[in-house]
C-alpha cells in the first residue's frame, strides 16, 4: 500500500459520521422497542437488542474488510459480483426457508441470512460497470435494453420469491438511469402511471374513461390543424385508457385479497381499523401519540404493548415517532436527508463515471427505502415490508446497507487515483 | 474524465428527495401536532381491548324444560407485561388459591404471551371478588373479567348436553377466534353447536392509565363492538324420559337409547353410569374431571355413542328380512331344531323349544338353528359365499349398521360389519362359504354395533322399512329446519311388505307364552320386541332388548344394553318395557317390576376404585 496515508486522509468522514449516527440511534430505539424491565443486561443475546448489537460490531469489521480490498476490485469484478449475487437469488428459490409466506431466507447455523438484501449491490456495481464502460450510451436502445434487464432480472427473481417490497425497491435504478441520460419522458410516464393507477382504483373505470374522453376532445380541439401533434395526442390518450383498463384487470384478478385490501384502506375506501388497516392505524396512533416533544425515551406505550406489529423492524419509526415526537422525526428526516444530499455531492465529485453512477445508486436506494418505510408508517402509503435503512432490525438488511455505502466510501477515497 | 452529459439532472434528482422529505415532514407534522384524534393522552395512557363475552345460548329439551343456562363468574386476568414485584403470598391469601399454583399459572401466561391478557385464576366467587375488587390497583398488571358459567338445573343428561371447558391449544393455533382461556364446547350437543350456543363475541376498546385505573372509552367508543348472545338450543330429548331412564339404569353399566321412529329424534340417551354434569363447573373443575377420568367404570365415557357391542339374537330380525327379500324364506317356511344347527362337525347350541318352527315362531323362541339355515339360503343364493355375503352385507348396511350415522352428534363408531374381503384375508379366496361365519346369523362372531345404531335399526323396523337420520337437537334459534339433512327419508332395501310377519313374530316375543319377553306383555300396549344376548369373551354377557310400541303408529323405537347382566329377558326386556309404558302412558303400572329394577345394584359385583 504506497499511499496508505492518503486513503485515510480522503476518507468522506460526514458520511462515515452519519452511518455510526443512524446505526447508535437505531440500536437505541430497538433497544426501546423490545425495552421491559425485567431483561437485566443491555447486550443481552436472547433479546434483540442483544443481536443487533452483535450484527452491528461484525458489521464494523466488514467496514475495515472492505478498506483492505483494492479499490479497483469492485470495477473489475463488477459483474462477477453481480452474477454471483443472481445465482444467490436463484438459489434461495430452489433451498431457502419459507417465512412469513415468502421464500426468502438462507438459514445457516443460527442466523438467517436474505439475499435480497445484498442483490441491490450486485446490481449497482453492474449498472455502474455497464453505463461507464467506453462507447457505451443511454442513447443507444440496446443500453437501454441491458440497463433495464441488469435491474429487472434480480426483481423478478425476487418477485418469485413472493417478497413484493424488496421486489418494488428496484425502481430505485430507474432514476440513477435517469441522471445518467435515460429520456426523462419514462419518469413522466411513470408518474403519470402513478396517478392513473390511484385514480382508477378510487373511481373506478367507467369515470376514468369519461374524463379521458373529455380531455382527448379538449386536445383536439386545441390541436386542431397539427397532425403530428394529434396523432400523439390520441396514441397517448388510448395508451393511458388501455392502462387504466389493465390496472382494473390486475386488481381484480391478479392481487390478492388482502393486496386489494391493503390498497383500499389507503386510498380511504375501507374503514377498517382491525382488519386490513390496523398496522397503519396501530402506527398512526403511535406516531401521532408523540406529540411535539415525545413521551420521552423508553416511555412509549403504543410500540411496547404490541399494538404496531413488527415494531422493531418495518414499523421502527413509530418507536422514533412516538418517543421522540414531531422533533425527534423532523431531525431524524433531516439527518436522512443530509446524508441523501451529502451522497450526491460526493457522487457528483467523482472522476469516474463508474464511481459516481454507483455512488447515485447508493443515494436513490437507500433513499427509497426510506421514504417508502417512513411513508407506509404514516399511511402516505400502503403497507410495502421493506426495512428502514440502518435502524430496523435485522442482520441482512444492516449489513447489506453497511456494505452498499462502504463500497461507495471506499470508491470515494480512491477517487483521485482512478480514472476511469 | 468520461463525458458527464446530464450533470444538471442532479438538480432535479435531489430536488425531488427534498419534495419528498417536506411532503413527509407535514404529514408528521399533521400527525403529530395538529391532528388530537391520535393523540391518547399525554400520560402514557394505555389501549386496551376488552373482549365481550356474549350469553351463551341456553338448551331446552323437548318439552320446554332448561337443560343448560348460565351462571356468572369472576376471572382473575393478567398481562404480564404490566406485573410490577408484588406480595405473592398475601395476593393468594386474598383469593384464597395455592401460591405454588398461582405462580405456575403465572408463568404459563408468560410463555403464552407478555402483552395479551390471560387467566390466572378461573372462576373466583362473588364474595372474593368483592373483597379484592378494591385492592386490585395495588397488583399491577391484573385485572377481573365477567364471563358466564354453565349451570345445570338437572343432574340429567349429562352425556347429551356434554360439557365446555378451556380451547385447547391447537383450536387456539387455528382459529381467529378464540383467546386463551376462552371456553368452548367440549363433548354433547355443547360440541355440536358450538357456533350457534357461543354467539359472537364483542370488543371494548377502553383507555387506562399507568395505575390501571379506567379513563373511558377510546375515541367515544367508535371502534366498540357488542355481543350477540348465542342462540338457544332445543334438544330432541325428553328430560322426564331421560331421568327415568337413568334412575333404571342406576348402578348398572350400559346404555338406552329411545328414538321417536316418525322423526328420527333422540328421545332418550343415557349412558350409565353417568354423573353430575355441576361437577364439571367451577374453581373444583379440574380435579373432579380428573377423578372422573381415574374412575373405572369410564363414566365420562359416551356408551350410547361409543360403546361397540354384539348385536346378539336382535340381529335375527334383519336375517329374517333379507331371507324374505331375496326370496329364500316365506313367511310359512319350517325349520326343524333338534338342539341346534349341525353341519358337519359344526354345531350352533339352541334351547328348549318345540319344533320345527315358522318364521314368527322362531322369532318369538329366538330359534338359532332357524336364522342359521336362513343365513346359509341369503348366502347360497349366489355362485359363491363372496358374492352371496356381499349382497347380505349391503342389505345390512342400509339398515345405518357398519358406519358413521352422519348424525349431529360430535362423537360416534362405525361398528363393524366386516367386507367379504375381511374372509378372504383369514381363510383365502373361494374358501369359505356361508357355514363358515354361520355366527353372524345370530348376530355374534365379528359384527360389532353401537346402541344409537341399534336404535336406528329397530326404528327402521318399526317404520317398516325407512328412517330418519336420529338426531338430538330439534331446532337452533328457534329454527327446526337447520338441517334438511334430518328431513330425508332413507329406505332400507328390504319391501315394506316383508316386515308384516317379522313384526309379528317381535310382537308374540311379548304375547305369546313361548316368548321371550312374555313376562313383561302389557294388555292396553301392544309392544314388539327382540331379547339378545351379546356374547362377551372377558365376563358374564350383556343383556340386549330392542322394542317399539305400538305396534301401529309406533311412537317409540328403544334399545338397552346392560352388561354384564346376561340375558336378554333378565334386565334389558323390563327396563324397555317399563320405559315405553312410562312414554307412551306417563303412569308405571308395574311398580314391583319397576322397584326390582331401580334397585338392581350390578356394579358392586366388580371391584371399583372410587367409592364416594
Amino acid at each position: 500500500m504506497r499511499n496508505k496515508q492518503r486513503n485515510t486522509a480522503i476518507v468522506d468522514w460526514p458520511l462515515v459520521l452519519l452511518y455510526f449516527l443512524f446505526v447508535g440511534m437505531g440500536w437505541l430505539n430497538i433497544y426501546a422497542a423490545v425495552y421491559n424491565e425485567e431483561a437485566s443486561s443491555i447486550i443481552d443475546a436472547s433479546q434483540k437488542y442483544g443481536k443487533q448489537l452483535t450484527w452491528i460490531i461484525t458489521a464494523v469489521v466488514i467496514v475495515f474488510i472492505l478498506f483492505l480490498v483494492d479499490g479497483k476490485f469492485f470495477n473489475r469484478f463488477a459483474y462477477a459480483i453481480y452474477g454471483f449475487f443472481i445465482f444467490l437469488l436463484v438459489s434461495v428459490l430452489l433451498f431457502g426457508k419459507e417465512v412469513g409466506g415468502a421464500r426468502s431466507w438462507f438459514e445457516i447455523g443460527g442466523f438467517s441470512i436474505q439475499p435480497a438484501e445484498f442483490a441491490k449491490i450486485g446490481v449497482a456495481l453492474a449498472l455502474a460497470k455497464l453505463l461507464s464502460s467506453i462507447n457505451v450510451s443511454l442513447d443507444q436502445f440496446k443500453t437501454r435494453i441491458t440497463g433495464l434487464t441488469i435491474v429487472g432480472i434480480p426483481a423478478v427473481l425476487i418477485l418469485l420469491q413472493n417478497d413484493t417490497g424488496s421486489a418494488l425497491v428496484f425502481l430505485a435504478f430507474l432514476l440513477v438511469l435517469y441522471r445518467e441520460g435515460m429520456s426523462g419522458i419514462l419518469l413522466w410516464l411513470g408518474t403519470g402511471a402513478g396517478v392513473l393507477f390511484t385514480l382508477t382504483l378510487i373511481f373506478g373505470p367507467v369515470y376514468l374513461f369519461i374524463a379521458l374522453g373529455i380531455i382527448l376532445g379538449i386536445g383536439l380541439y386545441f390541436l386542431r390543424g397539427k397532425k403530428r401533434e394529434i396523432r400523439n395526442w390520441v396514441l397517448i390518450v388510448f395508451m393511458g385508457a388501455g392502462f387504466v383498463q389493465s390496472v382494473d384487470y390486475v386488481y381484480q384478478n391478479v392481487l390478492e385479497p388482502h393486496q386489494q385490501s391493503r390498497i383500499d384502506v389507503l386510498l380511504g375506501k375501507k374503514d377498517d381499523p382491525h382488519g386490513a388497516g390496523y398496522n397503519t392505524n396501530q402506527s398512526k396512533i403511535a406516531i401521532g401519540s408523540g406529540g411535539l416533544t415525545g413521551k420521552g425515551y423508553l416511555e412509549g406505550t403504543q410500540t411496547k404493548f404490541d399494538f404496531v406489529p413488527e415494531q422493531s423492524t418495518d414499523f421502527i419509526f413509530c418507536t422514533v415517532g412516538e418517543e421522540w415526537g414531531f422533533l425527534g422525526s423532523f431531525i431524524l428526516v433531516a439527518l436522512f436527508l443530509t446524508l441523501f444530499w451529502r451522497l450526491i455531492i460526493a457522487a457528483e465529485r467523482q472522476r469516474s463515471a463508474f464511481s459516481r453512477i454507483y455512488g447515485y445508486s447508493v443515494a436513490c436506494i437507500l433513499f427509497f427505502h426510506f421514504a417508502v418505510n417512513i411513508s407506509m408508517t404514516i399511511g402516505l402509503a400502503p403497507v410495502i415490508g421493506i426495512p428502514l435503512p440502518f435502524f430496523s432490525y435485522g442482520g441482512s438488511s444492516l449489513w447489506g446497507f453497511t456494505i452498499l455505502l462502504f463500497i461507495f466510501i471506499r470508491l470515494d477515497a480512491y477517487r483521485m487515483e482512478t480514472f476511469r | 474524465m468520461h463525458y458527464n452529459r446530464y450533470a444538471s439532472r442532479k438538480y432535479l434528482v435531489i430536488g425531488m428527495m427534498l419534495a419528498i422529505c417536506l411532503i413527509i415532514l407535514m404529514r408528521l407534522f399533521y400527525l403529530q401536532v395538529i391532528d388530537d384524534s391520535y393523540k391518547l393522552s399525554a400520560e402514557n395512557n394505555i389501549l386496551r381491548a376488552i373482549p365481550l363475552y356474549p350469553d351463551r345460548g341456553y338448551i331446552y329439551d323437548r318439552d320446554g324444560n332448561l337443560l343448560v343456562s348460565n351462571q356468572p363468574a369472576y376471572d382473575l386476568m393478567v398481562i404480564p407485561r404490566e406485573v410490577k414485584p408484588f406480595d405473592t403470598l398475601a395476593f393468594c391469601q386474598e383469593l384464597g388459591v395455592n401460591p405454588d399454583e398461582f405462580k405456575k399459572n403465572l408463568r404459563d401466561a408468560s410463555k403464552y404471551s407478555r402483552f395479551r391478557p390471560s387467566v390466572v385464576v378461573k372462576e373466583l366467587s362473588k364474595e372474593t371478588y368483592a373483597s379484592i375488587q378494591e385492592q386490585l390497583y395495588r397488583f399491577k398488571g391484573f385485572f377481573v373479567q365477567q364471563r358466564t358459567l354453565r349451570e345445570y338445573p338437572q343432574i340429567s343428561g349429562a352425556n347429551v348436553v356434554g360439557y365446555i371447558g378451556q380451547v385447547p391449544r391447537y383450536i387456539l393455533d387455528k382459529s381467529d377466534y378464540y383467546s386463551k382461556g376462552d371456553n368452548i364446547g367440549i363433548s354433547g350437543i355443547e360440541k355440536a353447536y358450538e357456533e350457534s350456543l357461543r354467539g359472537k363475541q364483542g370488543v371494548k376498546y377502553v383507555i387506562r392509565d399507568v395505575h390501571n385505573r379506567d379513563k373511558g372509552p377510546f375515541e367515544g367508543g367508535r371502534y366498540d363492538t357488542l355481543p350477540q348472545a348465542g342462540e338457544d338450543v332445543v334438544s330432541t330429548i325428553s328430560l322426564e324420559l331421560q331421568m327415568y331412564g337413568e334412575l333404571l339404569m342406576q348402578n348398572k353399566i350400559g346404555s338406552v337409547v329411545a328414538i321417536e321412529p316418525s322423526s328420527g329424534e333422540i328421545l332418550a340417551m343415557v349412558s350409565s353410569p353417568g354423573y353430575d354434569p355441576n361437577l364439571l363447573v367451577g374453581r373444583r373443575r379440574s380435579e373432579t374431571f380428573a377423578q372422573l377420568q381415574k374412575d373405572s367404570l369410564k363414566p365420562l365415557f359416551d356408551r350410547a355413542l361409543l360403546a361397540e357391542y354384539p348385536p346378539g339374537s336382535t340381529f335375527k330380525l334383519l336375517n329374517a328380512l333379507i331371507g324374505l327379500q331375496e326370496g329364500v324364506l316365506y313367511p310359512g317356511t319350517r325349520f326343524g331344531c333338534q338342539g341346534g344347527f349341525k353341519y358337519g362337525s359344526l354345531r350352533v347350541g339352541c334351547h328348549e323349544h318345540p319344533s320345527p318352527l315358522d318364521l314368527r315362531k322362531g322369532i318369538a323362541s329366538s330359534c338359532n338353528a332357524y336364522f342359521c339355515y336362513t343365513y346359509k339360503s341369503i348366502l347360497e343364493k349366489f355362485p359363491n359365499a363372496e358374492l352371496g355375503y356381499e349382497n347380505w352385507r349391503e342389505h345390512i348396511s342400509s339398515f345405518g349398521l357398519g358406519d358413521f350415522l352422519n348424525n349431529d352428534l360430535p362423537t360416534g363408531r362405525r361398528g363393524l360389519v366386516p367386507r367379504a374381503s375381511f374372509y378372504d384375508n383369514i381363510y383365502g379366496r373361494g374358501s369359505w362359504k356361508a357355514v363358515t361365519n354361520i355366527s353372524l346369523a345370530i348376530g355374534q362372531g365379528e359384527l360389532l354395533v353401537t346402541p344409537i345404531q341399534m336404535a336406528n335399526m329397530t326404528a327402521a323396523l318399526a317404520n317398516r322399512g325407512w328412517y330418519y337420520t336420529p338426531h338430538i337437537v330439534k331446532s337452533v334459534g328457534g329454527d327446526t329446519l337447520f338441517n334438511q339433512r334430518f328431513k330425508e327419508k332413507i329406505h332400507t332395501t328390504v319391501d315394506s311388505h316383508h316386515y308384516e310377519p317379522v313384526i309379528d313374530g317381535m310382537q308374540m316375543v311379548f304375547e305369546e307364552p313361548t316368548g321371550t319377553a312374555y313376562w313383561f306383555r302389557l294388555p292396553e300396549i301392544s309392544q314388539c320386541g327382540k331379547t339378545g344376548t351379546a356374547q362377551n369373551t372377558s365376563g358374564e354377557d350383556h343383556s340386549a332388548f330392542i322394542a317399539f310400541a305400538p305396534r301401529d303408529n309406533p311412537k317409540i323405537a328403544i334399545v338397552v344394553y346392560v352388561e354384564n347382566a346376561g340375558w336378554g329377558s333378565s334386565y334389558a326386556a323390563p327396563i324397555a318395557s317399563l320405559m315405553m309404558e312410562k312414554f307412551l302412558t306417563d303412569t308405571v303400572s308395574r311398580p314391583w317390576l319397576e322397584e326390582r329394577m331401580v334397585n338392581a345394584n350390578l356394579i358392586d359385583k366388580k371391584p371399583k376404585e372410587d367409592e364416594e
